[in-house]
């Protein structure tokens, strides 16, 4: 398998997919700039440079969606979203449900988020749960290459709009990526460690953080299960409780805000239909009720580490224990 | 193809707009009863809409808005399906679940409303994209109020359109009211057409209210999209002369304005001037406006009749 960052994972995609089916464009903000190969093969008429207007790139995108074409836009960084919230929320969201069903909405939004690059608050800003809270939309965050092409494959045949995350601070990370036809279907949660003591669930970067925990635990005599969420809807509701029915421990692991992020969803999801077999009190580990700063340390310490997982999850082992 | 407006019969566009009159007024009481959710009424912008949407071929695509009875219906909407869809019935033409404030109809090419002001705009490039990227003939018309034209989706879509050379019709209906504040309040310029023409477009301003005239301008602009494959905005000059929805009491209107626009409603000024000019008698306009009258009375009984949609039927469509 050849190793890729997950920017060329995401570049790969694109390129599959528009092969793959000619109604597929590319459109943002410097995408016919930065991705010269992509405008080479497919010409300018698909991969187009646009005004820097949020708004309109995403009510471009849905208006194209809605009349049979399949665009990929490029919003840049997630907090930028605020600008197309209209165009995302009221427009792709619900124009499906509000027309009795008589229009899709087959369309992709890429967003960078996350730590990593020192930018700020308005730069950085893990929002992905104002788009689980609102109907009509799927949204995905990978944490590696190979899933990053995979999701972004599926998402792009999907037919409904989906809200792409890229994690700032794994995008040049490399990871080996299946060539090909490698499709990672949407709602579909990977365990990616198995261990019979303690559930890390996590989606991002912080998946690389509990499997780091999870060496820790090991030492210590502690079998973690990791599993990466990868879609954060449709949610793997399935995986996570077949996961913690079995350890009784669960430990949910994100760098967005913790009050009323994903890991709140996941706790009530696990209390309501899993909590007999709890041996141990949820916890959720998350960023702060703060925005992000740009100053190095305070970014590194809004994302919660591999040190602070492994505690979390060995002090609920021990409480079971005593 | 499209008919040249003078192969257009004027009692057909006459026809039209009192069944659309029919139409908002049976609205207008059934709120006033109780029977019926009150709504955002077109009355006194029926010629705008008329002598538009005449001007259109069967391939063009139309994005409308929350005063949107008027376009549906001159594009042949069955007004039975949208009093259902006003009152929430299965038989509505969105299975009840728009209201009457967001209803598409897509086999007439009536595609994703949206009541989010300047929704439209922002969506209307994104359809005219797809008509040039997929090889068809069709233009799109948005139709807009002078309220969107202050959104900033306006400007972002005109830009765009000017920028991609998208063939899109943009056609301003300024009613005056932008909800509860009159334009004067709200915009810089006297024209939502001199903003067009600093990004380029070409716009004009025609009578909203003189039927014939807007078939005429809305013709050369359809036709200059269809020919240039680049935007055209053309400002339909009329008047809200009922509130922002119902019910309304209007009491920040200036009744002097309202009064001035009411003399020269859409519907009494075709109608003189086909009697003047001998195409119609004083019977005949009486016939024509029962006729639209039992039109409606049918329509709204076959609403009536349809019945809602089932709560378990409460999240279908949410996701395709």
């Amino acid at each position: 398998m050849p190793a890729m960052t997950l920017y060329d994972a995401i570049g790969a995609a694109l390129v599959e997919e528009m092969r793959h089916d000619p109604r597929v464009l590319v459109f943002g903000e410097g995408v016919a700039t930065k991705r010269h190969d992509l405008v080479q093969e497919f010409g300018a008429l698909r991969v187009r440079n646009t005004p820097l207007a949020e708004g309109i790139i995403a009510g471009t995108a849905v208006g194209a969606a809605g009349t049979g074409l399949r665009p990929v836009i490029d919003l840049l960084f997630a907090p930028f979203l605020c600008y197309a919230m209209d165009e995302l929320v009221n427009s792709a969201g619900k124009l499906r449900f509000m027309s009795g069903g008589q229009f899709s909405f087959p369309l992709v939004t890429l967003a960078m988020t996350g730590a990593g690059w020192g930018v700020g608050a308005q730069h950085n800003h893990n929002v992905e749960a104002w788009f689980v809270h609102s109907p009509g939309l799927k949204v995905v965050m990978p944490s590696n290459p190979a899933d990053a092409k995979g999701l972004l494959k599926a998402a792009i045949r999907d037919d409904n709009p989906v809200l792409f995350f890229l994690d700032i601070g794994l995008l040049y990370q490399p990871g080996e990526v299946p060539a090909g036809e490698h499709i990672v279907p949407l709602g579909q949660a990977a365990v990616l460690r198995e261990g019979n003591d303690v559930t890390l669930v996590s989606y991002g970067k912080t998946v690389h953080g509990c499997l780091a925990a999870a060496e820790t635990l090991a030492a210590q005599g502690i079998a973690a299960e990791v599993i990466d969420l990868r879609s954060l809807k449709p949610l793997d509701e399935a995986a996570i409780l077949a996961s913690v029915t079995r350890t009784g421990r669960l430990v949910v692991v994100h760098e967005a805000n913790r009050l009323c992020g994903i890991g709140a969803e996941i706790a009530a999801l696990v209390a309501e239909k899993a909590f007999a077999r709890l041996k141990a009190p949820i916890v959720r580990l998350g960023g702060p009720d703060a925005p992000v700063a740009a100053s190095y340390p305070l970014e590194q310490a809004f994302v919660p580490q591999a040190a602070a997982i492994a505690t979390a999850a060995a002090t609920l082992c021990q409480r079971q224990a005593t | 193809m499209t008919p040249a407006p003078h192969e257009i019969d004027p009692r057909h566009l006459l026809e039209q707009m009192l069944l659309i009159r029919a139409y908002e007024e049976a609205i207008v009481a059934g709120s006033a009863a109780g029977k019926v959710p009150g709504t955002c009424t077109s009355v006194g912008q029926e010629a705008a809409a008329v002598g538009v949407v005449n001007a259109l071929s069967g391939d063009d695509l139309i994005l409308t808005n929350h005063r949107s009875a008027g376009h549906l219906l001159a594009r042949g909407a069955n007004p039975g399906r949208l009093l259902a869809e006003v009152m929430g019935r299965r038989d509505g033409y969105c299975g009840g679940r728009s209201g009457s404030l967001h209803i598409s109809v897509k086999e007439l090419g009536v595609v994703l409303t949206s009541t989010i002001v300047g929704a439209e705009l922002s969506l209307a490039p994104g359809v005219a994209l797809s008509q040039t990227m997929l090889g068809k003939p069709g233009i799109v018309v948005c139709f807009l109020g002078d309220g969107a034209a202050c959104e900033g989706s306006f400007h972002e879509s005109l830009n765009l359109a000017a920028l991609w050379n998208l063939p899109i019709l943009y056609v301003c209906e300024n009613n005056h009211w932008q909800a509860f504040v009159h334009r004067r309040e709200a915009m810089s310029r006297e024209h939502v057409a001199t903003w067009a023409q600093s990004y380029g477009i070409p716009a004009s301003t025609v009578d909203g209210n003189d039927v014939s005239a807007v078939l005429t301008a809305a013709t050369a602009a359809a036709a200059q999209v269809r020919a240039s494959r680049r935007p055209y905005l053309l400002e339909t000059w009329t008047y809200r002369t009922r509130g922002h929805f119902e019910p309304d009491d209007q009491g920040y209107v200036d009744p002097a304005e309202r009064d001035a626009w009411l003399a020269r409603d859409p519907i009494a000024l075709c109608r003189d001037r086909l009697v003047a000019a001998g195409s119609l008698d004083a019977a005949g306009a009486t016939a024509l406006a029962a006729r639209a009258a039992d039109h409606i009375a049918g329509a709204l009984a076959f609403a009536e009749a349809s019945p809602y949609p089932a709560p378990d039927a409460l999240t279908d469509n949410v996701y395709a």
